[in-house]
């Protein structure tokens, strides 16, 4: 199946939803990664948008991306609780890796046992800079 | 053969859980994986015959099969953290299988959606509004209002849509619902749905919560012929923290930016697609089979002044005891946060506590006598917002708590107004100057000789500061929605009682009360 046609098939399973451009966004984004210039075309025709308004919306929202991130990705919570959990010291002193993409979300309901990260659904707490450390590592 | 009950809730999972429940079934017992009981410092934490054990590691398990174990805490049922609680939302919390029809069923479920059909739509809503049940997003607006003026709207088409956009930080009583207890909130849907006559309802959860996202939808699939012929579906947020705000949420199950609208017209009347709409948050929502199956005025018995019933508290940040406290309104500050919190996770003596999320104020240990209610915290200058508590210890600085919570507004303004979207800025640039004690030199427009009114003098700290009071004002009255109105309550309150983090002259002690 090409590109294209999985373009197709999600548009069509979309079909007369209300509201529909989110679930559809997602949708595109689980699976190419990102929502390229060519996808936002198809959308805004598929749902009688201008171009400009399926942009708009692509570009509000923090989780989709226009260009796609091909390494790993690790989602860290910088709010308020795990700073109070002393996270700023510990991203301060992470060494950077290039193979990781480290991400900050705010937010990830852990607050009771944070510090917190996310990499896809999986979920940890309690990180110390020795456990941040070897979970970058063991991403890379 | 042993049954072993461990938690599958995420704060569980984030904590290891699974490497425990898998070395107790390669120990021979029967996992069963219930709902989280909220004792959050305990987890992975394990129930045998009602005996509770944590926090364990897979190594831990020999000792605990054998009743040799260190970090056994006694009848969980009894311990002081769950004793101390009253439990009417979180009343399954640690009992129930999340996605078991039959333990919900065994534990009450669906009696409230029954004596609701019993009643009929207009007692439904006399119901709620006896209990006298407010919202529990944060505004308190009386739900039993909300439903009247929907039920009152004309139209054949009217929708109910949950508030799970939890974005807060120190919040999680809305995922702990959703994850451990989902058919309770799809019957309270089903209940509003019936009340004000709406067949459908969207519950938009973030995407930061993919396990209650997993939940929900398998539990709304269970639920169908419990429901029909209300219908609920799940929507999933994409990572945007304004889109918590009612009308911005509106905006987002539509399919649009997540633009704040201008209030009137009111969601109740023109909410989603133009048609009247109940927005309700996940705990409100939750709130509700409870109150209907046991009757609004035993709701309303318990509580404190115009806050009736009881609220899931969340203890966060850096706190020993962290996890989930609901009990009646009325608990002071300090009860929470030494008492049942028992004080820092580090040791150190509390320098503030953030109540109500990132748009909630820093109280001092001098707040610590307030009760936990809406009116006696808005006295304060502060507000319970949906009931999160982030610890700090002494090692806080509050001028970085202060530029953080105006980055935070920049970052996740929706662009609508002014006042949030260019003041979030000028904001954390004032901060920025205030904690270098830099001053402002006029720049080259100002120094131009045809700008007869602009200031060629430095600005002092003093004038800065007023300036940071007086754009924090701008902000609170000016701003469409709460996420600028809201964000001078962090940034005022931390420079109200911590001065000497700006370099200002530390507050005379006050005499005590």
């Amino acid at each position: 199946m090409t590109d294209h046609d999985e373009l197709d098939a999600i548009l069509a399973g979309h079909a007369g939803r209300e509201g529909a451009l989110l679930p559809i966004l997602h949708d595109v984004q689980a699976a190419f990664g990102h929502v390229s210039e060519e996808a936002v075309r198809r959308i805004a025709q598929a749902l009688n948008l201008t171009r400009a308004e399926v942009h708009g919306v692509v570009s509000f929202y923090h989780d989709f991306r226009e260009e796609p991130e091909n390494r790993p990705v690790l989602k860290l919570c910088r709010a308020e609780s795990c700073q109070a959990r002393g996270i700023e010291a510990m991203v301060a002193a992470l060494p950077d890796n290039p193979r990781v993409a480290v991400e900050t979300v705010y937010c990830l309901g852990l607050c009771s046992v944070g510090p917190a990260a996310m990499v896809g659904h999986e979920v940890h707490g309690r990180l110390d800079a020795a456990r941040l450390g070897a979970l970058v590592e063991s991403l890379a | 053969m042993t049954v072993v009950r461990i938690s599958d809730d995420a704060a569980a999972l984030a904590c290891e859980a699974n490497a425990v429940a898998a070395a107790f079934a390669k120990a021979g017992c029967t996992v069963e994986r219930v709902s989280s009981w909220g004792m959050h410092w305990l987890e992975p934490m394990a129930e045998i015959d009602g005996q509770g054990f944590g926090p364990l590691e897979p190594e831990d398990v020999a000792a605990v099969l054998a009743g040799t174990s260190a970090k056994a805490i006694g009848v969980i049922a009894e311990h002081p953290f769950i004793a101390r609680q009253q439990r009417f939302t979180f009343a399954r919390a640690g009992k129930t299988r999340p996605l078991s029809l039959d333990d919900y069923a065994a534990t009450g479920g669906w009696a409230g959606l029954k004596r609701a059909r019993e009643l009929g739509p207009e007692a439904t809503i006399a119901e709620v509004t006896t209990s006298g049940l407010r919202g529990r997003g944060g505004a308190g607006f009386p739900a039993g209002i909300k439903w009247t003026t929907v039920a009152k709207a004309a139209g054949p088409i009217k929708y109910i849509v949950c508030n799970a956009d939890e974005g807060d930080s120190a919040t999680f009583a809305d995922r702990m619902v959703m994850e451990g207890d989902p058919f309770m909130l799809i019957e309270g849907m089903a209940i509003a749905g019936h009340a004000v006559g709406a067949g459908m309802g969207y519950i938009y959860v973030r995407s930061e919560y993919p396990h209650a996202i997993a939940k929900l939808q398998a539990a709304i699939a269970l639920a169908v012929p419990h429901i029909a012929p209300f219908e609920v579906e799940v929507r999933v947020g994409a990572g945007a923290y304004v889109c918590g705000e009612e009308t911005s949420l509106l905006n987002s199950l539509e399919g649009k930016r997540g633009e704040v609208r201008a209030k009137p017209p009111l969601p109740a009347l023109e909410g989603l697609f133009g048609k009247p709409t109940v927005v309700n948050n996940v705990l409100t929502l939750a709130a509700v089979p409870w109150i209907l199956a046991n009757g609004g005025a035993a709701y309303a018995e318990v509580g404190f002044g115009r806050s009736r019933g009881t609220m899931p508290i969340q203890l966060a940040g850096n706190i020993k005891h962290g996890g989930l406290f609901e009990v009646g309104f009325g608990v002071t500050l300090g009860e929470l946060v030494d008492e049942i919190g028992g004080g820092t996770a580090t040791g150190r003596p509390v320098r503030a506590v953030q109540v109500g999320g990132p748009l909630g104020a820093y109280h001092p240990p001098a707040d610590f006598h307030l009760p936990f209610d809406y009116e006696a915290f808005a006295a304060a200058d502060g507000l319970i917002g949906h009931a999160g508590l982030t610890v700090f210890d002494e090692t806080a600085d509050m001028s970085a708590q202060a530029r953080f919570a105006m980055s935070f507004c920049a970052a996740e303004s929706c662009g609508k107004c002014t006042p949030c979207r260019i003041g979030s800025t000028r904001g954390v640039e004032l901060i920025d100057r205030i904690r270098a004690r830099s001053g402002r030199v006029a720049d080259k427009v100002e120094t131009l000789p045809q700008m007869h009114n602009a200031r060629k003098a430095p600005r002092t700290l003093a004038e800065d500061v007023t300036l940071l009071e007086d754009l924090c004002e701008t902000m609170k009255f000016g701003s469409l929605c709460a996420l600028g109105g809201f964000t001078p309550y962090p940034v005022l309150s931390a420079l109200r009682h911590w001065p000497e983090d700006f370099g200002m002259a530390a507050p005379e002690q006050e005499a005590a009360e």
